[in-house]
């Protein structure tokens, strides 16, 4: 994987890591308010950084194989576990 | 049901191959304190949870738990890819390599397959909520004793990682056990078997 695309899957992997922490912990605390402020504004940033990350390198999910006219990206590029 | 990220949860990048690891860390992969029983476990158990709160619970760590299998599966494959069966064979892994391969098979430490005989569901969320949360705490020390055997950060690492969310998985399930037995300990309470 490139340089650029791994530091921009790194930062969406932690991006994610937050909200998903997040939603853990609102499960068993769903009207804490202000950890519900601090998920909305997670999540935006999460969606930035996906977005950028697959406009630059490639599908994250099946949908979001919409890149390309001529190919399906989403079995071409490279597989997580396969980082050397 | 689920739709698939193209990445791991946390990033795996092992540097330097290690079948004597490699053979330790797929416990975590097929043993019975490992990840995929870990998964089976909640999704399994979450049907039948009382409240809705309850079964969130269930269902995101269950679904996490998924992640960690990846992730397991992932450092088994970086610390035997493109080792020579004679290495595998030194390191122990001859029986493994006989019946397959470099491939990622469910085991545990010992060479014993996966077994759902290493969980229950029960229907009972007590019971239920109070194994999880001896599951997390076994798979912790399990953590623990795989970081006790390696010096190699670039295992050590997502080690780390999987050991802190077995902290916070226990605490979520200690959080949800009292909730449930708090809403079953009401005068009106919700009848989880109608027989």
């Amino acid at each position: 994987m490139d340089m650029d695309c791994e530091r921009a899957i790194r930062e969406v992997m932690a991006a994610d890591f937050t909200c998903y922490d997040l939603a853990l912990y609102l499960n068993t605390h769903p009207f804490d308010t202000r950890a519900l402020a601090v998920y909305y504004s997670s999540v935006q940033r999460a969606r930035s950084l996906r977005e950028n990350y697959e406009r630059m390198c490639g599908p994250l999910t099946a949908q979001a194989s919409t890149r390309t006219l001529n190919c399906w990206e989403w079995a071409l590029t490279p597989w997580p576990w396969e980082w050397q | 049901m689920w739709i698939y990220e193209k990445k791991l949860e946390y990033p795996i990048k092992i540097r330097t191959c290690n079948p004597t690891m490699a053979k330790y860390i797929i416990t975590q992969y097929g043993g019975p304190d490992g990840e995929l029983g870990a998964s089976l476990r909640y999704l399994s158990q979450r049907f039948s949870m009382p409240t809705n709160e309850a079964k969130a619970t269930l269902n995101d760590i269950g679904t996490e738990e998924l992640a960690h299998l990846e992730m397991v599966g992932s450092m088994v494959y970086q610390l035997i890819r493109g080792v020579p069966v004679k290495e595998l064979e030194k390191y122990g892994l001859g029986s493994y390599f006989t019946q397959h391969d470099h491939a990622i098979y469910p085991v545990d430490a010992s060479g014993v397959p996966y077994s759902a005989a290493s969980f229950q569901s029960m229907g009972d969320p007590v019971a239920d909520l109070t194994e999880d949360l001896a599951a997390e705490q076994k798979a912790r020390a399990t953590y623990e004793n795989l970081i006790n055997l390696t010096d190699d950060p670039d295992v050590i690492d997502p080690l780390r990682f999987l050991r802190a969310r077995e902290i916070v998985h226990f605490q979520r399930f200690g959080e949800t056990l009292d909730k449930v037995q708090d809403e079953l300990g009401k005068k009106k309470y919700f009848v989880n078997k109608p027989y």
